[in-house]
């Protein structure tokens, strides 16, 4: 194909590399392949942001949703087409069910190859319709820089998500003058933000005359950077909160008026508010089956609820609310406080019997565990972590038991510190995810709490973690189970426990050391701490932390499936 | 309850999988849907027919809006509507058949738009119900292939939708 040369003409790929610094990207996170390698020709040339080499197309995308988690920046991935394409998968719905902002740019095959079973070609608009907010095939030159401006105003307005942004590799090649949008206008796309007065009235009065008030908050809070207005807000008006796992440290967690998380495995005074509560604010939370598992239970004692979110379809989805307000929570937060301090609220005879409750309840210390056997508890090792790190570490997590104990006993005091995959619930993000958060503050504390069973399904980060010099500390609760497949299994199939046992693990300290790394193992609860310390103490180096821990501890309260709010299990009952 | 739901979406490739995705991913009921360019080629005209409880089809509306190709939508059912639905049926015509099947085209003011030897091709128009009634009425012997289009609404008087 003859191009006419102009001479302010450049080619697809070295304006995606200017829209990216239009963007202000300070970190793309990719894997090279045939499609993509005209932009990685041009990431060559250019200065503006780092390009952050990964050793598995997951790992790429779960670390760009990391940087995004701590930073409220959009993420960015680069993959090459058909299998750099599909392994992004993963990494793209998990952060579409936490509603995580990303732009992921994919190569596809030169236009004229489409269709015809080109190599390494993958319908990605196709494969990731479900799982991305929206999705562009870019088939001309001229409309690289315009689509993605879009995908990067999509992704982080409104309720943010992922944008997969496809790229033919022939357009990489052509030629075109570089303009960058100044800003997008699209009719069919118009995010509210404000939410209705008339509603925030309602709310408010709703709250000032409640007997039993209980706020219930969720990532959206964290997505929406509104903490501090939360926090004005339940402190004015001398109420109880309780955070969702994605919204952890939305409130601060040190806090009196805290109840903890509530939940499958929250703690027994939140789900009692929760359920016997007769005015609920719920804000950026949706409500959700690990949440609200048994929806007909919960309907079965009175209450009014006010449910703030910025996505429609998540008010009403699973349970009813009587007072709906759309609108962004930084917004409608602001105008509440507003119309609370011209109140200027006292506690209430009825708020003060309802503390009096909620103490009784917190009287049963449900997160009290039996520390006396003399293998390293898990909580143990959570607690500890909190105090050695004092409280202030990045906390990314895999899934599992130990997800739920990080998420315990890890008392975050500020909102994305905890980094974690709720909705999908996807092993392996753990290492990846702690990457994002060391590459958005290299100096900060990154914790990654994980599973001999998750940590092996993203585990040749190793090796990115030492060409980039990472100092994160692994924090391994190693039980040699697939443990809550375990837990469920002892609890519900009377012990049989079916695959959920881990053999032939690697020597985790070896693999450490085999990638340059510093690898400790630890078998005894009085090595606990000081293991931590030195760790924490190697301050520019990765260190690798096997915790050999009691193999049969069980997450406790826990709400078995189907049942309600207030029919926890407690470790007591055992 | 069946409800009849307008939008009006960018007109571009992948729209109308989108919104296909959609009702399958979430397990929503699809009866019929028709798709085409509006008097603005920019923008296309989808019909859905569907039905669910009010808390389904509340989320069917708000989904469809959530999509970033969606312009607009309108559940036809909030007000007053009118629905069409196009059918071309081609009937066996020969002996007491071919009388038959004109009087029966003259009663639902249908059209034979082709002749052929031993077959007539009927075009209707209408509701769904007359589309219906129009099939249980004929000798099932004597249809030989039918085609819907699905049906196409619109609200009356000025219920308009339109960017
Ligand atoms: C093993 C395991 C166990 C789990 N156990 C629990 C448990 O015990 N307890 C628990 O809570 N979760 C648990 N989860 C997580 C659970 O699956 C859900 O991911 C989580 O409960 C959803 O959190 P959320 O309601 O805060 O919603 P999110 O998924 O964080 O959704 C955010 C909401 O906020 C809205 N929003 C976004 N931005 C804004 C804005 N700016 N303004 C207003 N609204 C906005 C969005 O539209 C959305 O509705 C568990 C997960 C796993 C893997
Ligand atoms: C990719 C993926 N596969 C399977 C699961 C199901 N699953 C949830 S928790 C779990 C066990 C995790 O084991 P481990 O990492 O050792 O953590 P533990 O529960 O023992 O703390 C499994 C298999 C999942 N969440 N993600
Ligand atoms: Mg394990």
């Amino acid at each position: 194909m003859a191009e006419t040369t102009h001479p302010h003409q450049i080619t697809g790929a070295e304006i995606v590399i200017r829209c990216l610094e239009q963007e202000n990207v300070k970190f793309v996170f990719g894997y090279p392949g045939g499609a993509v390698l005209h932009i990685y020709d041009a990431i060559y040339k250019q200065g503006h942001f780092k390009h952050i080499l990964v050793r598995h197309e997951q790992a790429a995308v779960h670390a760009a949703d990391a940087f995004s988690r701590a930073t409220g920046e959009v993420g960015v991935a680069l993959v090459t087409s058909g299998p750099g394409a599909t392994n992004a998968i993963t990494g793209i719905a998990t952060a579409y069910m936490d509603s995580i902002p990303l732009v992921v740019i994919s190569g596809q095959v030169p236009v004229p190859a489409i269709g015809l079973d080109a190599f390494q070609e993958v319908d990605m608009v196709g494969v990731t319709r479900p799982c991305v907010k929206h999705n562009f095939l870019v088939k001309d030159v001229k409309d690289i820089a315009t689509t993605l401006k879009k995908a990067f105003y999509i992704a982080k307005t409104g309720r943010p998500g992922p944008v997969v942004v496809d790229i033919p590799k022939d357009i990489t090649a052509h030629l075109a003058d570089f303009v960058y949008p100044e800003s997008v206008e699209m009719r069919s796309y118009n995010p509210v933000t404000k939410g209705h007065s008339g509603q925030i009235k309602k709310a408010v009065k709703l709250l000032l005359e409640a007997k039993r008030p209980m706020v219930y908050t969720g990532g959206g809070l964290v997505l929406g950077d509104a903490s501090e207005l939360l926090v004005k807000l339940v402190k004015a008006l001398g109420v109880p909160v309780t955070n969702t796992l994605m919204g952890l440290g939305g409130y601060p967690s040190t806090d009196k008026q805290f109840l903890g998380m509530l939940g499958m495995h929250g703690t027994y005074e939140a789900n009692m508010a929760m359920q016997d509560c007769d005015v609920l604010l719920a804000v950026g939370a949706r409500f959700d089956d690990r949440v609200i598992g048994n929806t007909d239970h919960f309907y079965s004692k009175d209450r009014t609820i006010i449910h703030v979110d910025i996505d429609p379809s998540s008010i009403s989805k699973r349970v009813k609310v009587h007072v709906p307000i759309v609108g962004d929570v930084k917004s409608v937060l602001a105008e509440m406080n507003e119309l609370v301090a011209l109140e200027k609220p006292t506690q209430s005879p009825a708020l003060k019997a309802w503390w009096t409750q909620i103490e009784s309840w917190r009287g049963k210390l449900c997160l009290d565990y039996n520390n006396s056997n003399g293998l390293i508890k898990p909580q143990y090792v959570i607690e500890k972590l909190w105090e050695v790190t004092k409280g202030d570490a990045y906390v990314t997590s895999d899934v599992g038991q130990h997800q739920m104990w990080a998420a315990q006993y890890y008392k975050f005091d500020k909102p994305r510190r905890w980094i974690n995959s709720g909705g999908l619930g996807t092993m392996g993000v753990g290492l990846p995810y702690a990457m994002g958060c060391q590459f958005a503050d290299p100096t900060a504390q990154v914790a990654c709490v994980t599973g001999e069973g998750s940590i092996q399904m993203n585990i040749q980060e190793l090796s990115t973690c030492k060409q980039y010099s990472l100092p994160i500390k692994v924090i391994l609760l190693n039980n040699r189970y697939l443990g809550m497949v375990r837990q469920w299994q002892e609890f519900f199939y009377e012990n049989r426990y079916s695959e959920s046992y881990m053999d032939s693990l690697p020597d985790f300290v070896k693999l450490a050391e085999s990638y340059g790394h510093v690898g400790m193992q630890i078998t005894k609860p009085e090595d606990v701490e000081g293991a931590l310390k030195e760790a924490f103490d190697m301050k520019s180096r990765f260190v690798f932390m096997d915790f050999i821990t009691d193999q049969k501890e069980n997450v406790f309260p826990m709400i078995p499936n189907g049942k309600g709010l207030s029919e926890m299990i407690l470790a007591e009952d055992l | 309850m069946r409800h009849i739901v307008s939008l009006l979406m960018e007109n571009e490739a992948g729209a109308l999988s989108r919104v296909a995705g959609l009702f399958s991913a979430r397990g929503y009921n699809i009866e019929s849907l028709t798709v085409a360019p509006t008097e603005d080629p920019t923008l296309s005209r989808m019909t859905i027919v569907t039905s669910g409880s009010d808390d389904v089809i509340e989320q069917i509306i708000k989904q469809l809006n959530k999509l970033v190709d969606v312009v607009k939508v309108l559940d036809l059912n909030d007000g007053k509507f009118i629905e069409r639905e196009l059918m071309l049926v081609k009937v066996k015509a020969t002996g007491a058949f071919r009388e038959e099947m004109k009087r029966m085209c003259d009663i639902f003011r249908g059209r034979i738009i082709d002749v052929a030897d031993g077959t007539f091709t009927i075009e209707l128009t209408g509701s769904g119900h007359k589309l219906d009634a129009f099939i249980e009425g004929l000798d099932n012997a004597a249809i030989l292939e039918t085609v819907r289009t699905g049906a196409s609404g619109i609200g009356r008087g000025d219920r308009i939708l339109k960017v």
